[in-house]
């Protein structure tokens, strides 16, 4: 059953919109607030609960709990034969989650961090993305591949890429990336669900962070549906589209553009494949302008593919060039200054936003 | 697959059989003749870490017949595979198992089909020895909607789930952690069978290969590792490419295997074996030492790297389907003509299937769109030209 709760977000309060078919106890007004990492934890304790067909595999998820305790009690709950820790040989341990999945099995593939995954992407795009359509649909692939992407803080060029342009890239993977508490929790049990392989890229300066969530988003039939879009704040003068860590910063920039009387309207992409060009096309058609944010290297990236599609789609509509707003195009650097100036940061969407709008200072000149 | 064929050639035989006289029993007709043989193997196994199997291996005749009938069948296959592809209806890459025959054949007598088996790109005979019909072969070969894979794959990616045979795969080694996977998800089920991961002597020296077989020793997954040497990865030579061409070796603490690749019945011996201990102790490696006589592939003479006369040698010497004709021509099961007729028979069904699989329409183009995902979930994709060319995948 997939159900969406809408929220609108304005300053602190916000509306919740129940479902018609509500199967819980009411609760009181106050709503409750719990982590990204809680969210995972309880949505793969919930799927492994409902279909003991999922099992977890990974360095360090079962004994340790988990590298960033996303996994935290689940080798106590289901045991050794579900919850594996594997040796540090993600090739070898990717191949045999996807292998499990060919046999029907479904696998949820833990990559420490999404920089790892590159040793095992051989098996995430030619063993898993491609066996469907080779196989004309004798194969399909249910295997998940989760983990934190992009950037954390001070960990360096080969610990910080975003890898949300390459998979999503990919015919036959699904891409996510989840927001908050409530993307996490409906997000991942929406992959775990699918029938096809998925990349879900979490971020892992978000497991800390705490989100509302409705009774709704923490009934365990909750699921988001894969390939929409989320309007997490209603604008009309500028679009700015973001995934993962970058909608806070979005939303943020937003509060900020509000006080120039700026209305910006900020998608929360939640899907980058498939990509839900309709709702990013119907709000520039409605704005006329548009910015795209990300964390990845520019070259290439999720930016690139928003501005073609709306190029094609509503040029007409355009009332100024799309602006882009990503990672810087350097590996990343160590020093906390040059860190800050390799990531985007709120005042980068909030300038880019301006320009759109034709209420910019002059560009600053080349260094 | 050719147990239907026998039963009805079956009358044919017993008439041509001419017990003639001489106080001996009767013979029954050799094709349901399950009266037990021993046959002792070319060479003796070579073991690693475990103790070998007897040379002696238990068949009957009617086995016999079979393991010549489908070798010969699956000899013929590969033979007007090469005449298609020379004739340009198959195109990219084609890479004939000729000469190997006895690996498929062997594997499958000891086996059921809830046993998986999973290998590389060198696949039309495994195919076809878990079920798989000439014409869904020959279809596949040439892009056609009859094909295994509806057309969709080529070559290298023939798949027939319902009978666990899971592909056909283009990319070296990659197939090992996968079959490794699925003896996993065997155990995991608790189905009580195993998987058999074939690979070359090239993809031998694979790092993901160590990586699976530790893992799956770690976990005890009743994993069989093959490796099918034909002693040549593309044109590099094994002595090459391996420090220590001991493949059975290789696993170190897991147990392994040298077999007699060109002999069926070892092979046959071989895989029970392997099944067994698989099932109580995890992981073994089997290392068939076999040959191919086409090159790596049809772009590739497989006549730079080796001279002629060590491919005709190994013909002579070491054919396996000429080692079972004379095996059954010793022991009286059949006569040379009986053996020359199924030769005959064969022929004709791989020609029927060429022709009817070039009557199979190529797919439709809105098969571009097809099986992308399993739920496409209204999704879009799209052509060269997106806005001449779109689909919602369903």
């Amino acid at each position: 059953m997939l159900a969406i709760a809408r929220q609108r977000i304005l300053g602190q309060s916000f509306q919740k919109i129940r479902p018609a078919v509500s199967v819980l106890r009411s609760y009181s007004s106050a709503a409750k607030q719990i982590t990204v990492r809680e969210a995972l934890n309880s949505a793969l304790d919930e799927e492994m609960s409902a279909d003991p067909k999922v099992f977890l595999m990974g360095e360090e998820v079962g004994e340790y709990q988990g590298a960033y305790k996303i996994t935290k009690g689940l080798l106590e709950k289901y045991g050794p034969e579900r919850v594996l820790d594997t040796p540090i040989t993600e090739a070898g341990f990717t191949g045999i989650g996807v292998g499990a999945a060919y046999y029907g099995l479904k696998p949820v593939v833990e990559f420490m961090t999404f920089n790892f995954s590159m040793q095992a992407i051989d098996h995430i795009i030619n063993s898993a993305a491609k066996s469907n359509y080779m196989s004309a649909g004798q194969i399909s692939v249910p295997i998940v591949f989760r983990g934190p992407n992009g950037a954390a803080a001070g960990v360096g060029a080969q610990h910080s890429q975003c890898y949300a342009s390459w998979y999503a890239s990919c015919p036959g993977l699904k891409v996510l990336s989840p927001y908050n508490s409530e993307d996490a929790r409906g997000l991942l049990k929406a992959a775990i669900r699918d029938p096809d392989p998925v990349v879900f890229l979490e971020n892992e300066l978000l497991y800390g962070e705490s989100f509302p969530v409705s009774d709704e988003v923490l009934d365990s039939s909750f699921c988001i549906p894969i390939g929409k879009a989320k309007i997490e704040r209603e604008g009309k003068d500028v679009t700015i589209t973001a995934f993962s860590k970058m909608v806070g910063y979005a939303l943020k920039a937003a509060e900020i553009l509000e006080k120039d009387g700026i209305h910006a309207e900020v998608i929360n992409l939640r899907s980058i494949r498939p990509l839900d060009r309709s709702t990013i096309n119907a709000s520039v058609r409605k704005t006329n302008r548009l910015v795209t944010v990300e964390e990845g290297f520019p070259q290439h990236g999720v930016g690139a593919e928003i501005c073609a599609s709306v190029v094609e789609e509503s040029f007409a509509y355009l009332d100024a060039p799309v602006e882009r707003i990503a990672g810087a195009d350097v590996p990343m650097p160590y020093a906390a200054n040059l860190e800050r100036m390799a990531v985007p940061q709120i005042e980068d969407i909030v300038r880019a936003a301006r320009r759109a709008c034709y209420r910019s200072v002059p560009l600053a000149a080349a260094a | 697959m050719a147990l239907s064929y026998l039963r009805s050639s079956s009358s044919r035989s017993a008439n041509l059989l001419r017990p003639l006289s001489s106080a001996a029993s009767l013979r029954r007709p050799i094709s349901t003749d399950t009266t037990p043989i021993t046959i002792e193997t070319s060479v003796p196994f070579t073991s690693h870490q475990c103790e070998a199997p007897s040379r002696s291996v238990e068949t009957n005749p009617s086995e016999l017949l079979t393991f010549f009938r489908d070798m010969a069948l699956m000899r013929r296959m590969e033979i007007a595979a090469d005449s298609l592809y020379k004739a340009k209806l198959i195109r990219g890459f084609c890479h004939l198992y000729d000469g190997q025959e006895a690996v498929a054949v062997g594997m499958e007598a000891a086996i059921t089909k809830k046993d998986c088996i999973i290998t590389a790109y060198r696949d039309h005979c495994t195919f076809v020895g878990r079920g798989g019909t000439l014409l869904e072969v020959f279809a596949e070969l040439m892009g056609r909607q009859a094909g295994c894979s509806k057309g969709k794959g080529g070559s290298m990616h023939f798949y027939k789930k319902d009978s666990n045979f899971y592909g056909g795969h283009g990319i070296v080694g990659a197939q090992v952690p996968l079959g490794c996977g699925l003896a996993f998800a065997q155990k995991y089920s608790k189905d009580e069978s195993v998987t058999f991961a074939l690979y070359g002597d090239g993809a031998a020296n694979q790092g993901q290969l160590f990586e699976a077989l530790n893992i799956s020793a770690l976990w005890d997954l009743p994993a069989i590792l093959v490796c099918e040497n034909n002693h040549y990865g593309m044109g590099t030579a094994e002595w090459r490419a391996a420090k220590s061409p001991a493949y059975y070796k290789r696993g170190d603490y897991v147990p392994g295997l040298k077999v007699d690749g060109m002999d069926a019945l070892a092979v046959k011996q071989a895989c029970k074996f392997a099944k067994e201990h698989a099932l109580k102790n995890g992981p073994i490696i089997l290392e068939m030492d076999t040959y191919r006589y086409h090159g790596h592939s049809m772009s590739d003479p497989g006549s730079t790297y080796r001279t002629r006369d060590e491919i005709s040698g190994v013909r002579q010497e070491r054919d396996p389907i000429e080692r079972v004709r004379k095996l059954i021509l010793s022991h009286d099961l059949a006569t040379e003509k009986e053996l020359k007729d199924i030769e005959k028979e064969v022929r004709k069904e791989v020609d029927d299937a060429i022709a009817q699989a070039k009557e199979s329409p190529m797919p439709e183009p809105s098969e571009l769109f097809s099986n992308v995902y399993a739920k496409g979930l209204g999704a879009e994709s799209f052509g060269a030209d997106r806005k001449e060319l779109r689909a919602t995948l369903a």
